[in-house]
């Protein structure tokens, strides 16, 4: 009988074992297939589909985040000081906000793009733009770090940046204020035929990414806004709309709207090319920073370059074709096939969409409006593919699905239109929480767009989230495009405001990702590799620490013979050659940051010791079990003190 | 009684088995075997990891000693005195504690070894930090372990 009740038990175990095992796998295909819910969550231990790299805006810096779970994944300091990784604090990282106008602490970063291979995004390297002192930065995709930062002298606000041409041949960003160029002291008020605004074309050499300014184009005195290259047919142009074509230099607010229609800028940059090599372009005397950070020596260099080629467009025929576009249009978008150019008037309720076969059948045809400053005007009727009428108000960005449909965003009625080309229907149209700026669809910006989800990133949240006080979040909102209809899955915070974003497979990342700096490649000139080479050197007033990290001491962790007055770099090399090691440095009174270094990596703190007494150092980042117990001390002396330099671990 | 053991034991296999199939495992290779083993002779005990049989040739490989001595000096030093406890154990007389086998997996695969193999386990709790993984290639173990039988 006991027998038999514990067989019966058995099999009413195994029943609920099996039957619990079952159910867990059904779920995740089956009856809740269409709850938003279930579409954005990532099981614990399990990793998103994309990337998403969403600019940080104000905040400088550029943010990742995991899609469809909308899970933060890491801040990249970019324009930015960021004490928690020591960006801009440590002796490493300082050159790389380098400016002509000095060290800049602080950048208002706006549009990721992923480069490119073959018209798709190939995930190697994210360009962002610096708004406020015009900069270019290039974040690295094997180690999520910003390893190049290029300052554009002639350049003020700029905004039309930083797309890329369709094989990564060039990064491209235009002004959006002009300014005199050279800049010179004038009256504001003879902005009008006198200023200037300089499209900037960068080049990226194929293998290691290095950038170059190769030209400028100098273009007449409007607001260059936004912009996006050519792919497919159109390869080899580059597109940018423009505003205040009235040339006013104050109350923009009326005096910039007086115009029927500004222009969307087609500029043909492989005649640009041709121009340069038959020696058409100008040199002329500029200054400028171009940071470099290697990854060999853990160390950045700036560089004042001295030079930039100018091209002007209204010596040089064929350079630049103007494409009127109704009332000061901002978006300024290229569906994936490269024949449609998508103009967004802010202050039309239509979308203009223009055709790049009808424009170059114009240009051939030598069929022009009128000209401005020397640059052809084509006329409208000429290139126009369609308008989708009255499809809401303010329009702003469109990205592209895989099906031949297009996404535009409303800001003023805060809203997201799905609309067919070819056809320019509205197929669909949902509210976003509120008042949506950029949208981004993964590859949205590429031949080969996924049509998977789009991402709305707003500027106002309100109610949407916990008050915080008169700062609330700006957000993201994920949509699931997969269907006719359009669904909202998701709301998300985001750091700063969300000025576009790029978004990518994650498989296509992942594989080069790097866990850590080989040790043996560290050629950073105070780099120890072995405690036994740890040392403490003087020169002067100053001295050198050449110390050593690893789960869970310092070496050396105790220090005597610094004096007041003194200036003491610690260059602090992380011996680990492990994952997700990580040693973190921090000593008492730094007027700085910490150190964060990673493993095979070495940083310096520098520290000025104003008081006499034994003073403190300590890991910041949780290494181990002993994590608590990876300290060291300074002994400090006065300043006249006779105390000899001395060092030790274990002693 | 016996029945019951049988009871708990399928139960817990048939748990851990629904469990794997919701995680990628990331343990590598030969993680059952010698797990929850008990050797009543330490040297019989050849860890978790890629190295399944090792058999050393009785003349001590000099050049490779060398070599090993550099890679230990640069990765391992900062845990290890050769004679003395510091971080961790040290290396002196380990051919008398462990087999050749062991050695090179916890190098290899310390993760794995302090959470599975019973001798590891008690090291990481004598010793509370763990083997840090410092990504040594087999043969740069191999190495290593020719430097530990030039230690006296």
């Amino acid at each position: 009988m006991k027998t038999i009740l514990k067989s019966t038990f058995i099999l009413l175990a195994f029943a609920v074992i099996f039957s619990s095992c079952g159910k867990s796998e059904k779920q995740s295909d089956g009856i809740l297939a269409s709850n938003a819910a279930e579409k954005v969550y990532v099981k614990p231990g399990e990793l998103d589909e994309y990337y998403a790299f969403v600019s940080g805006g104000f905040s400088g810096q550029l943010t990742v985040y995991g899609l469809p779970s909308g899970r933060l994944l890491k801040v990249i300091p970019v324009f930015s000081v960021d004490a928690e990784k020591g960006w801009g604090f440590n002796e490493e990282t300082k050159p790389m906000l380098n400016t002509s106008h000095g060290f800049i602490p602080w950048d208002d970063s706006h549009h990721p793009d992923i480069s490119q291979t073959v018209g798709e995004v190939d995930g190697r390297w994210v360009f962002i733009n610096g708004n406020n002192t015009p900069r270019i930065a290039k974040i690295d995709l094997t180690t999520f770090e910003t390893t190049e930062i290029i300052e554009l002298p002639n350049s003020a606000g700029n905004h039309s940046s930083s797309f890329v041409t369709e094989n990564t041949e060039y990064i491209v960003a235009g002004t959006r204020f002009s300014v005199p160029v050279p800049q010179k002291d004038m009256p504001i008020k003879e902005y009008k035929g006198n200023f200037k605004g300089a499209l900037s074309f960068i080049s990226v050499e194929p293998t290691h990414g290095k950038m170059n300014l190769e030209f400028q184009i100098l273009m007449p005195g409007f607001n260059y806004d936004l912009a996006h290259p050519g792919r497919g047919n159109s390869h080899g142009w580059f597109f940018f709309t423009t505003y205040n074509t009235e040339e006013a230099n104050t109350l923009l607010e009326v005096n910039a709207s007086q115009n029927d229609k500004d222009f969307i800028a087609a500029v043909n940059w492989k005649k640009a090319e041709e121009y340069i090599k038959a020696g058409k372009g100008k040199k002329m005397p500029t200054n400028y920073a171009h940071n470099v950070y290697d990854e060999e020596t853990h160390m950045a260099t700036s560089t004042m370059k001295k030079e930039v080629l100018v091209l002007d467009p209204s010596e040089l025929p064929g350079l630049v074709y103007f494409l009127p576009t109704p009332k000061s249009p901002h978006g300024c978008d290229v569906d994936p096939s490269g024949e449609y150019i998508v103009g967004s008037g802010k202050l039309s309720a239509n979308l203009t969409v223009h055709s790049f076969s009808k424009m170059l059948k114009a240009i051939e045809g030598k069929k022009f409006a009128t000209s401005l400053y020397n640059i052809p005007v084509i006329n409208a009727e000429d290139i126009q593919a369609g308008v989708v009428q009255q499809a809401g108000l303010g329009p702003l960005h469109t990205e592209f699905d895989d099906k031949g449909n297009a996404y535009t965003t409303f800001f003023i009625t805060s809203e997201v239109v799905k609309w067919k080309l070819g056809t320019w229907d509205v197929v669909d149209r949902k509210p976003t929480y509120y008042s949506v700026g950029h949208l981004m669809i993964p590859g949205g910006n590429s031949r080969k767009p996924s049509g998977k989800y789009l991402l709305a990133m707003n500027k106002i949240t309100k109610d949407r989230y916990l008050p915080t006080g008169p700062e609330v979040t700006q957000s993201a909102q994920l949509f699931d495009i997969s269907g006719e209809k359009m669904e909202l899955l998701l709301d998300f915070p985001t750091v700063g405001e969300p000025h576009y974003a790029a978004g990518i497979s994650a498989d296509k990342v992942i594989k080069n990702s790097k866990k850590y700096y080989d040790l043996s490649k560290n050629k950073h000139p105070y780099v120890v590799k072995s405690e036994a080479e740890t040392k403490v050197v003087r020169n002067g007033k100053e001295v050198h620490v050449y110390m050593t990290s690893i789960r869970s001491h310092f070496a050396p962790d105790n220090i005597e013979g610094i004096k007041v007055g003194d200036r003491v770099y610690f260059h602090v090399t992380n011996l680990e050659q492990d994952y997700d090691v990580p040693h973190g440095f921090a000593i008492i009174g730094a007027n700085n940051a910490e150190l964060l270094i990673m493993p095979g990596q070495t940083e310096t703190l520098v520290w000025e010791p104003k008081q006499v007494g034994v003073w403190p150092f300590y890991c910041s980042d949780f290494c181990s079990a002993l994590h608590q117990e990876m300290q060291g001390y300074v002994r400090v002396s006065p300043a006249n003190s006779a105390i000899e330099l001395k060092w030790s671990i274990g002693e | 009684m016996k029945l019951n053991v049988l009871v708990l034991l399928l139960s817990v296999l048939f748990i851990t088995s629904c469990g794997n199939s919701d995680k990628k495992s990331n343990d590598k290779a030969g993680s059952a075997d010698s797990e929850k083993k008990v050797f009543d002779n330490p040297l019989d005990d050849k860890g978790i990891g890629p190295v399944t049989s090792l058999v050393l040739p009785a003349e001590i490989d000099e050049a490779l000693a060398a070599k090993g001595k550099e890679i230990y000096k640069a990765k391992c030093s900062a845990c290890h005195k050769e004679t003395e406890r510091f971080i961790g154990p040290a290396p002196v007389g380990i051919f008398e504690r462990r087999s050749p086998e062991w050695i090179m997996n916890m190098i290899l695969n310390p993760e794995v070894m302090v959470k599975e193999n019973e001798a590891a386990k008690k090291l990481l709790a004598e010793y509370v930090a763990p083997m840090a993984n410092q990504n040594l290639t087999e043969e740069e173990a191999r190495a290593v372990l020719e430097y530990f039988r030039t230690i006296k």
